[in-house]
């Protein structure tokens, strides 16, 4: 291992713990005594810079970085993971924005400091390709989580709520880890790449069936897929609300981009240049014993999400909550994109040359990353919305957003826009993440069961359309009850038309966005 | 040029969202004057296009990277039915003018409701026909939400759950088609020439085809359209008897038939005589004839009339539809542009004229209200409104029914004959309906006899206007039908040879 290398790979976590020390430092030796507004900003500013310098360290140094073969060194700075990472620090910086406008806690450098640590965590999972790291990471970003989640000291909500997170979060981690020592087990190895090889050599066993299984669990708490989404609601509902977003969006990034790094090592061909005398033949052999049963082990999860996440959501009645809900139901159409990696078009043509399935898992990737960042965008937006009527009126329920149309016609049409997004219609950027994400799944793998999954989805979204509707119709139409003007702070509110405006623009003109992605991941 | 009517409905809609609140008398102009604008665009594309196949007004390339183009395009089809949008736009505004409840936002809505349509008719890449026609269903909700009357909540989420379902289901064939035809292109014209396998013709068709067809009423999948329409707002049940209910028809033509000609075969066996798709949904279309008229029948509301012969007239469309000969075709495309005219003539009579000057559209107690003495010129209209939509000669629908009926005739004489059936009970609706509303003999009572009638406001310009445009432009095509009919056949004749014109 070269010590060298490994800096200059870690930069961008690096420039991130630093902004999170400076943060602390500047908020608790010099702003002590100033006005909770001024500290709220300088430590939101501060750490929106921090955002920004890991962001520059990320493009400074991937060109350098993109070759080294990630072999010894447990994390990578490369094509794969400029995307997700540029997509966690974006995000992250939004969130600290929005928190401009909250006084739930006066400790405020500590909260962007936790903030910083936590995206530093998410970055390092979005990088990682050894179990140990990848478990260092996760649990940066977790315990970062759950503090976020208790920071409303005075809310017996929050405090629960970080209670049932911890609990939930530290029986998944356990599972992970009992996941990834079986792994070990297996291969003698805590490199993906090296787990991979060993496996596809040796051939799979039983074992590693339920290797995957606990690892898809300790991976489905984090992403918040059915059966392991029963902290979701409770979080979403007690959390601060950029504390709120900041879950919905960044963890979700970060454990998205681990899954699709764990999957996509099936079907990258590195390691046949490593010296084995593998032939091709193997390669699609192992393919077809390890992947199909891991990919039905994702889509039983997928499946369930999507079904269970769209009818509880019908039947709430807070607003947060239903957006817990309808996360839910997202993360298991994304799981679709990740479950139906090539694996099923494989095996019914022989035709096919490794470099053709390497292509079209790049390309479910793609369209999968297209979608969690703009999904976090859009979720991030949701949250600055309600955390807005909240304070306004005292709860998120779904009477509070009654006559938000002449409270502030502003907010009521950028909730337009988000939640429209949310339910997938045209022409805003969530309608083009499905049709890119399902036109990935049915482009990668041919057959009646992807097209019942598709056609699975696309009518359950439209069934989301009824509650997310739910929501604008007391915006919109129904009348009243208190008239009085909802005030919101101009840098929320400026953050909030942004990111309504950039929903629209990358709906309008979707290449532009994705056009970006796919130079990541080359076609 | 024809493009601009959808960049101009749009622009429209941004500039009256954000129009200050309280002139609702600049937001009523300004919506008149971009829909004018927008008919006159269509009027000039109608006129510039006689005579040409299609023509491409843009193609740009959208996302290179999955071939999705933003073309638009128009051939015969498409031109005639801009027009009938740019119509029905201009006179649903009129009967919008007395629309002060959040004014701006209302002509933003229908703005945006029109551009969407627009967009429908004039896209050539399947993605982008179906952006838009998703675009078209959102602003349907708020109009009827907001604006509307009985049961309106209850009516706008049906719409749009019916709607969506319908979209859901044409967005899933959709996606199959693309990636059936290799992922490299959603235009219409790439994927009508992709030969795409008959076995997946067979099950994409059915699917795609009911899909659109929810939104054109298709028995038994209408029971939106009654309790939309009578909740929605007048200009919006005129908008939506009079193209919305098009796109889904325009959708099951241009999408359904055209892409996926060979899920109209037979099945190679037969059931109680239905042996393939095209029995199955020609059936389905006929029962809609002849239930939309009984149920008619039986109305007491006279709005919940109009609403369900918007269902039995679009069963002819989709008998027409399903003929898949040149006259049976060319009548359907006749009749969506006929009924839009006549819809809208009829629901503006009912909605606007009559019911915001009784207050009632019972047609009960509108018995005892003598309003062919009291509103002479809402009786008159309707007169003519009734006649033209029972197909009387002389007027629009006459010429696309018969088309429709010769065209089942020669697929299948028994469709025409049942079809036959419903004409005349449309006549019976119809009658009825003018009978009771206007023409009942019942006698004033000693009050009335003593106070004489209380006065109903007077009739307005906008008025006079939208029912002398609807009725004149109904009178002329059906005495010169030959002006749309040309438009028309060549389109409908090129798309029936397998490929776009």
């Amino acid at each position: 291992m070269n010590y060298a290398d490994l800096f200059r790979v870690t930069l961008p976590e690096t420039a991130l713990e630093i902004a999170a020390l400076l943060v602390l430092i500047v908020d608790l030796g010099f702003l002590r005594k100033l006005a909770l507004k001024v500290r709220v900003a300088v430590a939101a500013l501060l750490g929106v810079t921090g955002c920004g310098a890991a962001l520059w360290a990320i493009y400074a140094v991937y060109p350098s970085t993109m070759d080294l073969v990630p072999l010894d060194i447990g994390v990578q700075l490369n094509m794969f993971t400029v995307v997700p990472q540029t997509g966690i620090l974006v995000l992250t910086a939004v969130s600290l924005l929005l928190f401009i406008d909250s006084d739930f806690t006066c400790n405020v450098g500590e909260y962007a400091a936790v903030v910083l640590m936590a995206a530093a965590g998410g970055l390092l999972v979005a990088s990682a390709h050894d179990l140990l790291v990848i478990f260092i990471g996760l649990e940066l970003l977790s315990l970062g989580l759950y503090i976020l989640t208790a920071f409303a000291k005075k809310s017996g909500k929050s405090a629960e709520a970080a209670l049932k997170y911890y609990l939930f979060g530290g029986m998944s981690a356990a599972f992970l880890l009992f996941g990834f020592s079986y792994l070990y087990g297996l291969s003698g190895s805590t490199n993906i790449y090296e787990i991979q090889r060993t496996i596809t050599i040796s051939g799979s066993s039983p074992l590693f069936i339920v290797a995957w299984i606990l690892v898809v669990a300790g991976l489905g708490f984090k992403v918040a897929v059915v059966p392991f989404h029963l902290w979701a609601p409770d979080t979403y509902e007690g959390a601060p609300a950029p504390a709120a977003a900041f879950i919905a969006s960044v963890s979700k990034v970060a454990s998205f981009a681990l899954l699709l790094t764990l999957s996509l090592a099936w079907f990258m061909p590195n390691w046949m240049v490593e010296g084995d005398k593998v032939t091709l033949g193997r390669y699609f052999q192992s393919l077809y014993q390890t992947w199909p049963p891991l990919a039905i082990i994702l889509l039983v999860v997928a499946v369930a999400s999507m079904i269970l996440g769209n009818l509880a959501a019908l039947a709430q009645v807070s607003v947060r909550r239903l957006l817990a809900y309808s996360a839910i139901a997202h993360a298991g159409y994304i799981l679709l994109g990740i479950a139906v990696m090539p694996s099923l078009s494989v095996f019914e043509g022989n035709g096919f040359s490794y470099h053709i399935v390497w292509m079209l898992a790049r390309r479910s990737a793609a369209a999968v990353l297209y979608y969690i960042l703009t999904y976090g965008l859009t979720t991030i937006g949701a949250f600055g919305v309600v955390s807005v009527v909240e304070r306004a009126t005292g709860s998120d329920r779904l009477d509070s957003f009654l006559g938000l149309h002449k409270r502030n016609p502003l907010l009521a049409s950028v909730l337009g826009v988000l939640f429209l997004s949310l339910a997938g219609i045209p022409p805003l950027v969530g309608f083009w993440a499905k049709f890119n994400l399902f036109a990935a799944v049915l482009g990668v793998s041919a057959g009646p069961v992807p097209f019942a999954l598709v056609a699975l989805a696309v009518a359950m979204s439209a069934v989301s359309l009824y509650y997310y509707l739910q929501v604008l119709k007391r915006a919109y139409v129904m009348p009243a009850v208190d008239e009085t003007p909802i005030k919101a702070h101009p840098v929320t509110l400026a953050v909030l038309v942004a990111i309504a405006a950039a929903v629209v623009v990358l709906g309008c003109f979707p290449a532009l966005l994705q056009g970006w992605i796919e130079s990541f991941y080359p076609r | 040029m024809l493009a601009w009517t959808i960049y101009l409905s749009f622009a429209g809609a941004l500039v009256l969202a954000l129009l200050p609140k309280g002139k609702p008398a600049l937001a009523r102009w300004l919506a008149l004057v971009m829909t004018i604008a927008g008919l006159a665009l269509a009027v000039q594309g109608f006129i510039a296009g006689m005579g040409q196949g299609r023509i491409v007004l843009i193609d740009l390339p959208w996302v290179p990277s999955m071939g999705i183009h933003f073309l638009l395009a128009a051939d015969g089809i498409s031109r005639v039915l801009v027009l009938l949008t740019g119509l029905a736009a201009v006179a649903g505004v009129l009967f919008s003018w007395n629309i002060e409840l959040r004014t701006n936002e209302f002509f933003a809505f229908y703005l945006a409701l029109i551009g969407g349509v627009y967009g429908v008719f004039l896209s050539f890449d399947l993605f982008l026909l179906f952006v838009f026609y998703e675009i078209a269903i959102v602003p349907k909700y708020f109009l009827i939400a907001i604006w509307g009357s009985t049961r309106r909540e209850y009516a706008a989420m049906k719409l749009a759950i019916y709607s969506f379902a319908g979209s859901a289901m044409v967005l899933i064939g959709l996606l199959a088609a693309y990636a059936t035809a290799g992922s490299h292109s959603t235009g219409l014209i790439e994927l009508t020439h992709a030969n795409l396998p008959v076995s997946f013709q067979m099950w994409c068709f059915p699917l795609v085809f009911t899909g659109f067809a929810i939104l054109a009423g298709m028995w038994p999948f209408h029971t939106w359209a009654p309790t939309g329409h009578v909740a929605a707002p007048t200009a919006a049940s005129m908008l939506l008897a009079g193209v919305v209910m098009k796109l889904g028809a325009y959708g099951c033509l241009r999408v359904g038939i055209a892409l996926f000609p060979r899920g109209l075969d037979p099945w190679g066996f037969s059931f109680i005589g239905i042996g393939s798709w095209r029995d199955v949904f020609a059936v389905l279309a006929v029962i809609g004839i002849v239930y939309g008229a009984l149920v008619a029948l039986a109305q007491t509301d006279f709005k919940f009339v109009i609403g369900y012969s918007s269902v039995s007239h679009m069963g002819f469309v989709l008998l027409g539809l399903m003929t898949l000969n040149q006259i049976g075709i060319t009548g359907a495309v006749m009749q969506m542009s006929s009924h839009g005219i006549i819809a809208g003539l009829l629901f503006a009579i009912v909605g606007r004229i009559v019911y915001d000057r009784t207050h009632t559209r019972q047609l009960a107690e509108l018995e005892t209200m003598h309003l062919s003495k009291r509103l002479p010129f809402a009786a008159g209209a309707f007169v003519v409104a009734g006649i033209a939509s029972i197909g009387m000669p002389g007027f629009s629908g006459f010429v696309a029914e018969l088309q429709v009926l010769v065209g089942a005739w020669i697929a299948k004489p028994w469709w025409a004959l049942v079809a036959g059936v419903g004409i005349v009970v449309g006549v019976a609706y119809t009658w009825r309906a003018m009978q009771k509303a206007f023409f009942a003999d019942t006698l004033p009572t000693p009050d009335e006899h003593r106070t004489g009638w209380p006065k109903c406001a007077a009739i307005t310009w906008p008025e006079i206007t939208g029912v002398g445009l609807l009725a004149g432009v109904s009178l002329f095509v059906g005495l010169y039908p030959k002006i749309l009919l040309d438009a028309i056949e060549p389109a409908v004749k090129a798309l029936l040879a397998g490929g776009v014109q």
